[in-house]
């Protein structure tokens, strides 16, 4: 990963409080995984996506910089949440509200 | 193509002890639902624990081989009480 794809990760996630690293972009996903993440997290409040499938070198960069081999992957407040799997499983133990809210 | 057993054969390598079931979603060999429970994963978050289990699938996933692998993971203790769950023998 270049030095200038990782400042520009470290700064989409610390400039918006929900960030999805999806396939496709909020209102037009392109993958089952990334709607549904970005379907519960949206029903609190607004997600910036950001398309891997427009950004080759962001698909991997990504993946990279999690260590995270799967794609969506979700940051709240600049922290590294996981996968769809894990948003699911937060909005189910009604924990994913608080997460959001700090 | 993957088969399911190739995959939870794989998981039980690297985690010694886990329950794992896998199933194929689509009939494709490429999209898996994922079950496992380990005896790691006590006091483990929920991303150490899907990273553990993606370790041993990484070369797959990397190469898109596995394309989706949707994960759930459990304690030890969260399985035993999982309503319906078929049961490896100890």
């Amino acid at each position: 990963m270049t030095p200038d794809l990782k400042t520009r990760i470290e700064r989409e996630i610390q400039s918006h409080p929900v960030v999805v690293f999806m396939k496709g972009n909020p209102l037009f996903p392109r993958c089952g995984f990334s709607a549904a993440a970005v379907q519960m997290l949206q029903a609190y409040g607004p997600v910036h996506g950001i398309d891997v499938l427009a950004e080759p070198e962001m698909r991997e960069g990504i993946k990279e910089f999690t260590r995270w081999p799967t794609i969506p992957q979700v940051f709240i407040r600049g922290r590294f949440v996981g996968g769809s799997d894990i948003v699911r499983e937060l909005e189910e133990r009604g924990e994913l509200k608080a997460l959001l809210a700090g | 193509m993957l088969e399911p057993a190739e995959l939870e054969r794989r998981i039980r390598a690297a985690l010694p002890g886990a329950q794992v079931e896998v199933r194929d979603l689509t009939g494709t060999g490429d999209h898996f639902e994922a079950r496992v429970a380990a005896p790691g994963f006590e006091g483990l978050g929920m991303l150490d624990q899907h990273q553990a289990v993606y370790g041993p699938l990484r070369d797959l996933l990397d190469s898109g081989s596995l394309h989706a692998l949707a994960l759930k993971t459990y304690t030890l203790e969260q399985w035993k009480r999982l309503p319906g769950r078929a049961r490896n023998p100890p």
